[in-house]
């Protein structure tokens, strides 16, 4: 009974800290995909994600409904992102109007190659984040999943390193596990595995790899029933890190029988 | 005045502020400090040239002939 009360106590208090701030969901949620607000406000409650992405886009007076409002009335933490900027300059800029439009100096910066990849241009990645850190922000770098650069963007100054697991849409899930594990074993910042996740099992994994939280969108927005989905994610992240805790049994190449074999009845 | 607003046309009183075109825009009344009178949030940046008007800016700043704004707001997306 003790033992089953601390271990309760310490999963209620293993909370995702970032920037000074404490978060007691390891899922953070992107917004792109979904067909109405409504039906998105009930995936995000559904996923319990108290962090959740936005882009920046022209103001239109015809748009019903501010997504802004919604993530504030939910009580959900706004992460507005660079989504679009192809270079460092436009990056640099959309994370300005971004601090002033929704108040906060955390951004998830992203600048992509091409449209083709939407990969990160590793380049532009790097001048960005030497320029938002200098220019106050706290910079969450989502970046390739690159053990190297991802060393290189924390020695920069960023706040969190975002790491993807497969291209942005793909739903591929973690394509180099190995590299996720290098990143997390060498980084002193937060690792949110960002991008590339399909279903339940790779957030787990990414949980499991030791990552520190997962960023997913279009496998909530876009699956046929996102609130369930959104609901399976909650309880993934949650089940990979405990995992990740407990310790994993290692890998064997033969079996290893679990009962015992002295003791057994002998028949004729 | 004609200007540019998230690159269309668009003709405004002479004494015309940020704070006047963000109201316009938006349909509330934004204060002097830049914040939406109603107490919600407005959520929306504004770059006038290419250079970010700070929200305690917006009443300060008279928008001239020519300028091009663009207006900002969170979507969904990422």
């Amino acid at each position: 009974m003790t033992t089953a009360s601390t271990q309760t106590a310490s999963t209620q208090t293993d909370a995702l800290v970032i920037d000074g701030v404490e978060f007691g969901s390891r899922l953070i949620m992107g917004t792109g995909g979904a067909p109405s607000l409504d039906g998105l406000g009930a995936a995000l409650l559904a996923s319990g994600t108290e962090l959740t992405t936005v882009a920046m886009r022209r103001y239109s007076p015809t748009e019903t409904g501010s997504l802004f409002q919604l993530l504030v009335d939910h009580g959900i933490r706004v992460l507005p992102n660079t989504a679009g900027c192809f270079t460092s300059k436009d990056a640099v800029m959309t994370a300005e109007l971004a601090r002033e439009a929704l108040e906060t100096d955390w951004v998830k910066l992203e600048v992509i190659a091409d449209e083709h990849t939407l990969l990160p241009d590793a380049v532009e990645l790097v001048d960005a984040t030497e320029k938002l850190v200098d220019r106050g922000f706290k910079v969450f770098a989502y970046t390739n999943d690159d053990p190297v650069l991802a060393l290189r963007l924390e020695n920069l100054g960023a706040t969190a390193v975002m790491p993807l697991g497969a291209p942005i849409g793909t739903g591929l899930g973690i394509l180099n596990p190995h590299n996720i594990e290098l990143i997390v074993s060498r980084a002193s910042v937060p690792v949110v595995l960002d991008a590339g996740i399909g279903t339940a099992s790779d957030a787990a994994l990414a949980m499991e790899l030791g990552c520190d939280a997962v960023l997913l969108a279009t496998a909530v927005t876009r699956a046929q029933n996102p609130v369930q989905m959104g609901e399976a994610f909650k309880h993934a992240v949650i089940a990979g890190r405990l995992a990740k805790q407990a310790g994993r049994i290692p890998r064997r190449e033969h079996a290893l029988a679990s009962s015992a074999m002295e003791g057994r009845a002998e028949f004729l | 005045m004609n200007i540019k607003l998230n690159g269309a046309d668009h003709t405004l009183s002479d004494d015309a502020s940020v704070t006047t075109l963000v109201s316009h825009i938006t349909g509330r009344v934004v204060d002097s400090s830049g914040q939406a009178a109603d107490g919600r949030k407005i959520g929306v940046a504004v770059a006038r040239n290419s250079e970010v008007v700070p929200r305690s800016q917006w009443a300060a700043t008279a928008l001239a002939e020519g300028d091009e704004l663009e207006i900002v707001t969170a979507v969904q997306g990422g």
